[in-house]
């Protein structure tokens, strides 16, 4: 498991957005319905792109944006985030509330200078594996069209080029972090 | 001012209560003052240089100031709005503190002066354009005569917030991780805001370190992130934490994008009205998610 990751990652720094590319996606789902609803997909034997790997939470109002900030840190180039549809939520109210967490922490990225498109928000029920098939498959189109996450990859303490207009020292901190990044 | 002055006299003599934290005209202008002694109630001063969120007092996390006694507190309205937040999350209760309400006319973006300045399109602080609670409601006494709107500041903070909406993503970016790259992590706008309640932040949590710690601009991005959006339906635009920001990173853009962001999706303004719920937290069922697949 630790192994494709490790491969992925490798083929990510040596391949830039032309040919080698393969997106690297974290995609942050609901126990009850779009885990389920993958699980379908896989036990279906649908086809989809095998870039996604799944955190599963219990509900999408567990998600908090800071998960997603962190994937984009650890070298995600994409996050897609996935629950029960409006009216099915497990616990009466969670995606809810998730869903306008979610709008504005979509809107501030936007804002912020993120592409919105390496973020895909979905429904996708029990029922719905060929749903997921499909939002899979749209992520990892749209993100590989974008191309690695490399603006956010050039904030990592080692690199140099984004460290110009940092604080004091931040080009001679040591890079703890990014030595995790390697270690998923 | 006389007004002010003879009210906070009154106050504490009458033991209403034990302390009333105003603005008093200091060597470099003018800045917050607790009174305890209704002899010292004299100090007290309203002008256009007290720009200071006394609210920040009122946060539970300042115990210390707490255990001085009941408070009676002096507020513009933005101010009266970041009470109303503390009271809206249970955080105070009303009869915690006396609300001393000033009209207010909008204040200086450069407090730092001898003496008061009538206010022009440039000194005046930006946030104050607009202002719709001039006159705050959530008050047991409100002083002061009726102020005129403040003036349009020569580049308002909307014009700011719309010139980099237009710019492309990467604009938006390079503009972005520029300036949150310039954080120090001094963390002063978290501890002056009014309503950064939380009794530990979670970026000072290291099991799991969800923010990296050190100054560098990926852990500040995430940083900068957390606190705005810990903040969305929340900030009352008090300015505070860009005033105290050491290396003037334009959080008050950030601010305003959020509180554009909620009013749009959600028809929210943030009021002195502890009754209305605050947009995150609540929810319709018929919320926009043009977002979501």
């Amino acid at each position: 498991m630790s192994g494709a990751v490790e491969t992925k990652g490798a083929a990510t720094k040596a391949g830039g957005a032309a040919a080698g590319f393969e997106p690297r996606i974290t995609a942050f789902v609901c126990n009850w319905c779009t885990y389920t609803g993958a699980d379908l997909a896989g036990t279906s034997r649908l086809h989809m792109a095998s870039n996604v790997r799944i955190i599963r939470l219990p509900c999408t109002g567990r998600i908090d944006p800071l998960f997603i900030v962190k994937a984009f840190e650890r070298g995600a180039d994409g996050v897609i985030v996935s629950g029960c549809h409006p009216a099915d939520c497990h616990y009466t109210s969670g995606n809810y509330h998730a869903r306008r967490r979610f709008a504005v922490f979509h809107d501030l990225m936007e804002f912020i200078g993120v592409d919105p498109r390496r973020m895909t928000f979905s429904w996708v029920s029990a029922s719905e594996g060929a749903k997921w098939r499909d939002v899979v498959d749209e992520a990892v189109a749209n993100v590989r069209a974008l191309g690695p996450f490399d603006a956010y990859r050039a904030l990592a303490p080692e690199d140099a080029g984004m460290a110009a207009p940092a604080g004091p020292g931040a080009a001679s901190l040591p890079a703890p972090a990014a030595t995790e990044a390697e270690a998923p | 001012m006389n007004e002010l002055r003879e009210l906070a006299g009154k106050l504490l003599s009458d033991g209403t209560v034990r302390v009333v934290i105003g603005w008093e005209d200091a060597r470099r202008g003018a800045r917050p003052v607790f009174i305890t002694d209704p002899a010292g109630a004299d100090r007290l001063i309203f002008d256009t240089r007290c720009v200071h969120n006394l609210v920040t007092y009122l946060n539970p996390r300042r115990d210390n100031v707490a255990a001085l006694g009941k408070m009676g507190l002096v507020v513009k309205g933005c101010d009266a709005k970041a009470v109303a937040g503390l009271l809206r999350e249970a955080q105070l209760t009303r009869d915690d503190v006396v609300l001393i309400g000033v009209r207010c006319g909008g204040v200086l973006e450069e407090n730092e002066l001898l003496a008061a300045l009538p206010l022009t399109p440039e000194n005046v602080a930006p946030r104050c354009y607009g202002c719709d609670n001039r006159e705050p409601r959530l008050v047991d006494y409100l002083l002061g005569e009726s102020q005129p709107e403040p003036p349009r500041p020569v580049t308002t903070i909307a014009e700011r917030v719309a010139a980099l909406d237009e710019q492309p993503l990467e604009e938006r970016w390079a503009f972005w991780t520029e300036q949150f790259g310039k954080c120090v992590r001094c963390y002063a706008c978290r501890q002056v805001c009014p309503l950064c309640v939380c009794e530990r932040c979670v970026a000072d949590k290291t099991r799991p370190q969800w923010i990296e710690a050190s100054p560098h601009p990926r852990g500040n991005l995430s940083w900068n992130i957390t606190r705005a959006l810990h903040l969305a339906g929340r900030c009352v635009d008090c300015g505070e934490c860009e005033r105290f920001c050491p290396v003037g990173i334009p959080l008050t853009l950030v601010n305003r994008k959020l509180q554009q962001i909620v009013g749009e999706r959600y028809g929210y303004t943030v009021s002195d009205d502890p009754e209305t719920p605050a947009p995150i937290g609540d929810y319709r069922l018929d919320d926009k998610q043009e977002f979501i697949k």
